[in-house]
């Protein structure tokens, strides 16, 4: 009974389910039949009319593309900017022979085989219904010649692009980079990012210094028109528009006088100079010499000028100041000097008889002084002044490898200053995990005694140097450098400032950086390594002299400069900052191969100094150096 | 030494397969790479790689219908409740793309935990109903409404209208396909009419934009109208016989957006013609036409509901994707089944059609 029920119930629910399930088929259909009616209405009815927009009035979204945002020095001097010009493209798809086509085109307009190359390797590089250019820069009878014969020529125009200049050529070529074609490389960080809808349009890409870190500020939003394209594929008119939005303007902390004054001061050396203001962090002036002109980038460096940048001895893409790793040599002095007071390794009075050389107890080897004989009694004030290594030879073997490390990696030492352009080296300042993990080797009392001349395993880049001396000038404050000052936004004209607040303060007691900074005065004064540099000077330096051994001198033997290649020259450093009292600016010098700190980096910084405090143009004729040498560059 | 007799095996891999539905879905996936060729521009890679992802769906398939459907049902819950883990999981540490916040990385690879709610639904709700089968009411309703509501909600937040509008589909065949009466059906729509003007105040701004544009494209051609008029050129253009394969202009000439996925139909539509879309309507007629017939003689409750409610959600996900390519339907992001290119569309879908198979093949053991 119960069962024939359920059966019962089951048939009646089977039937139901059935029924709905006939109801939802018969919605299905009926949908489907709206579906069907809508293809009809599109497919016949509307035909003609679709068929018409799809093949003579085609409608194309074109992107505009923004205007990149101006570079500008710490004054308002254009350092890089964009104007527009006209160049000629050809779209390949809807040109039946390309060849014969550009061939008539050249009869018109200049048309060199380098443009051909050129638009060849850019119509592989996408995709054919692309418009790409063949000539840049036309001038204007070319634009009216080509105009007056448009009609024989379907699928080429005449487009008006942005163009980037960088109209100081050379001048801070480091720091400001350049920009260049979009690579693959590129396609892909920018899909990543989820920026690539934003670069149609955009040919090109920042690669290199402030170019490239600050990308982002400098492109700009694209924007779009939307416009009837006849079969030609010429725009007829536009039928909407979203305007871009410029890129943002930066503003640089550089000084481009300042800049010029000190490039100038190189003459034909190779180097570099990073010029902060301590109290804010700002770079004023960042050398690497030599430089190379940026304009030549913009769209691909035809392949002379490339072998002649790339393969030249002097290594002018090298950015000295930012990748460039020199022993500090003695301008280490001063911070090992300060080590010793803060950790009472050494008292201001304390002195030292200097035999000219220095050994460990219980060894016979001669770390050698770069006086032979020796400086007599050495105590600190001296041992800066006159740049005594005997001196931190002992300081050294006293501090220990720890306490160098720490004490002086807090003034950046082996570590990235994190200024806001790309590609910094860290430098090297050695420790003992550093030594194990790099050769698998503990550390030796031999390896303080060099690491305490600023030689060893003792890396900097002249950035770090001047970013030290920066904390040096600045009573321990730490500031991160930068090179950008200000960026003003396009869209809201609002302006934002970089920081310049410390991040931290070291813990340095007043009257140990005043008897440091007394003994760098010293070193600029008459009976210092750099007299030049103070010399008739209305402000005081604080400066110290610095050699970085290129070559390894054997122990028996004697550096003699003229025996030595020019190559393998030792260089120069040197470091100051200036008034003594007040810094205004804080500085490093690089000279390779430049031999002594003194007598080659000192006027260069002198320069700089005389022309950043007082204003001063140097005087043309310098006693050292022959008048031709001057005028070149 | 074990003898094998071909026949046999043959006979053993195909016992679960319903050759009938198989051979719609594999001419429908053939339709598809050859649209996909012509769509992504010629990309052999890429057709290639959709061709991986079928035989990868398809075995999958295979392997689900050889699982009988009592089976799926004590699958049933376990899946509900990972799937709802797992949208939980997104809501809070989900990897956010395009806007959206839709998938979760699970070691080395990343999952879409609303892909696993289209399946995990219908099964869940089928599942719950046909066990209250025999003394279903109101408060069962109410409870099974519930489980639809949750998930819905998660996936919406995302937010995933398209996919949220799907399971919401999924889950009302299942409660209509088990009796719900039609004075709440009709009170829900009512209610549902009077609160548009909440929903319309709840929607992202671009979702609204989407139903304002549908009205009059013309508004905004640059943003959302872009679509619609594009794919409606696409598709008027294409006439009564179409342009011909790799002929479309619309679509190569870079105009159509997503045309390898959400806008395919436009592509197809271009370069067959309206002759082609009656052959893909046909076919999926015939799809859906099969998964009705073996809904109507599956055996049990659940199974019944299931094949219902993946049919309808099959036919669902055609429509709103031909409807809103031909401009009838605002665009919310479905893909065109078995057409579209995509790798986890395409198994779950073919995991449905696996279930499908289950039922239909394992009816005669029940009944035995």
């Amino acid at each position: 009974m119960k069962r024939s029920a359920e059966l019962r119930n089951n048939q009646k629910e089977l039937y139901y389910f059935r029924w709905r399930l006939g109801i939802a088929a018969a919605a299905a259909m009926l949908l489907f039949t709206l579906l069907v009616g809508r293809f009809f209405f599109l497919q016949v009815v509307q035909y003609e009319y679709f068929h018409t927009l799809a093949e003579n009035n085609r409608i194309s979204l074109v992107p505009v593309v923004p205007n990149r945002g101006l570079i500008l020095d710490r004054n308002g001097v254009v350092l890089a900017h964009s104007y527009s010009a006209y160049t000629l493209e050809i779209t390949p798809s809807k040109v039946k022979d390309l060849e014969a086509t550009i061939s008539e085109l050249a009869g018109l307009v200049d048309i060199q085989a380098r443009d051909r190359r050129r638009f060849k390797k850019l119509m592989e590089e996408s995709r054919n219904f692309e418009s790409l250019p063949i000539r840049g820069r036309l001038n204007d009878v070319e634009v009216a010649r080509f105009a007056a014969n448009r009609y024989r020529f379907p699928g080429v125009d005449i487009k008006a692009r942005l163009f980037r200049h960088y109209p100081k050529g050379e001048l801070a070529s480091h720091a400001i980079g350049h920009i260049g074609r979009i690579n693959d490389a590129d396609l892909d960080r920018l899909e990543e990012s989820d920026a690539l809808a934003n670069y149609r349009g955009s040919d090109h890409i920042g690669k290199l210094g402030i170019e490239q870190s600050y990308e982002r500020q400098l492109h700009g939003i694209t924007g779009f028109e939307q416009v009837e394209t006849d079969a030609g594929g010429r725009a007829i008119r536009t039928l909407s528009r979203r305007n871009p939005v410029s890129g943002n303007n930066l503003t640089l902390t550089i000084d481009s006088r300042l800049q010029e004054v000190a490039e100038k001061a190189f003459d034909q050396h190779r180097g570099a100079l990073v010029a902060i203001e301590p109290k804010s962090g700002e770079v004023l002036a960042f050398v690497s010499k030599p430089g190379f002109d940026p304009n030549l980038f913009i769209d691909g460096i035809d392949p002379v000028s490339w072998d002649a940048l790339n393969n030249s001895l002097d290594k002018p893409l090298n950015n000295r100041a930012l990748r460039g790793q020199y022993p500090p040599g003695s301008t280490f002095k001063p911070f090992m000097a300060l080590a010793g007071l803060e950790l009472n390794k050494r008292s201001p009075s304390y002195a030292i008889s200097d035999p000219g050389y220095f050994m460990l107890p219980g060894n016979s080897h001669h770390y050698r002084d770069w006086k032979p004989g020796g400086h007599g009694s050495v105590d600190l004030q001296k041992s800066i002044i006159i740049s005594c290594d005997t001196y931190y030879y002992g300081l050294a073997n006293d501090l220990g490898p720890d306490n160098i490390f720490n004490f002086i990696g807090q003034f950046g030492f082996g570590k990235k200053t994190g200024i806001d352009i790309e590609g910094e080296t860290s430098g090297l300042l050695p420790s003992r995990e550093w030594k194990m993990k790099r050769y698998k080797q503990k550390w030796y009392a031999g390896d303080t005694i060099s690491v305490g001349i600023g030689q060893g395993y003792n890396l900097a880049t002249p950035l770090q140097l001047a970013f030290a001396t920066a904390i040096l000038a600045n009573q321990g404050k730490v500031i991160r450098p930068h090179m950008v000052r200000s960026i003003l936004d396009s869209g809201t004209n609002q302006v934002q400032l970089a920081e310049t607040k410390p991040q931290t303060t070291l813990n340095l007691k007043p009257e140990n950086l005043e008897l440091v900074k007394k003994a760098m005065i010293g070193v600029t004064q008459p009976g210092g390594t750099a007299p030049r540099v103070g010399a008739n000077a209305p402000y005081l330096v604080a400066g110290k002299t610095g050699t970085a051994q290129v070559i390894a001198i054997k122990q028996t033997e004697k550096y003699v400069e003229s025996r030595v290649s020019e190559r393998h020259r030792d260089h120069a450093l040197f470091i100051a900052y200036a008034p003594a009292d007040d810094p205004r600016i804080a500085l490093a010098i690089l000279v390779e191969n430049g031999g002594h700190g003194g007598s080659i980096a000192g006027p260069i910084a002198r320069a700089v100094l005389d022309y950043y405090l007082l204003g001063k143009l140097p005087a043309p004729p310098v006693a050292a150096a022959p008048v031709v040498e001057e005028e070149h560059d | 030494m074990i003898k094998i007799d071909p026949r046999r095996l043959w006979q053993q891999l195909t016992a679960n397969v319903d050759s009938l539905l198989l051979s719609f879905l594999l001419m429908l996936m053939m339709i598809g790479l050859v649209v996909l060729y012509s769509a992504s521009g010629q990309d052999l890679g890429k057709t290639t790689s959709q061709m991986i992802n079928m035989l990868v769906a398809l075995s999958l398939m295979w392997g689900v219908a050889k699982v009988p459907p009592q089976h799926l049902a004590r699958l049933a819950l376990p899946a509900y409740a990972a799937g709802l883990l797992l949208l939980l999981g997104v809501m809070l540490f989900g990897e956010v793309s395009h806007g959206a916040r839709r998938w979760l990385h699970i070691g080395v690879t990343r999952i879409q935990p609303s892909e696993i709610m289209k399946l995990a639904v219908p099964l869940m709700l089928a599942w719950f109903l046909d066990k209250r089968e025999k003394t279903l009411n109101l408060k069962d309703y109410g409870i099974a409404a519930l489980l639809l509501v949750v998930p819905v909600g998660l996936i919406l937040k995302q937010p995933d209208l398209g996919t949220s509008l799907l399971i919401t589909a999924s889950g009302f065949y299942v409660l209509f396909l088990a009796g719900l009466s039609w004075r709440i059906i009709l009170g829900l729509a009512g209610l549902f009419a009077l609160s548009a003007p909440i929903l319309w105040s709840l929607m992202h701004d671009y979702q609204r934009q989407r139903i304002l544009t549908l009205l009059d494209p013309s508004q905004d051609p640059l943003g959302a109208g872009y679509h619609i008029i594009q794919s409606s050129i696409a598709l008027g253009s294409g006439g009564v016989f179409g342009k011909g394969w790799l002929n479309g202009t619309q679509a190569h000439l870079d105009f159509l957006p997503e045309r390898t996925t959400d806008f395919i139909f436009a592509v197809f539509s271009e370069e067959f013609g309206l002759a082609g879309n009656l052959i893909l309507l046909a076919l999926f007629l015939l799809v859906i036409g099969r998964g009705m017939v073996i809904a109507a003689k599956a055996p049990t409750l659940f199974s019944r509901l299931l094949a219902g409610s993946l049919t309808l959600t099959f036919f669902t996900y055609a429509f709103v994707n031909m409807g809103m390519v031909s401009g009838i339907l605002p665009v919310v992001g479905v893909p065109l089944p078995l057409i579209s290119y995509g790798g986890t569309s395409m198994v779950t879908l073919l995991l449905g059609f696996g279930m499908l198979m289950s039922i239909q093949t394992h009816r005669k053991l029940v009944q035995s």
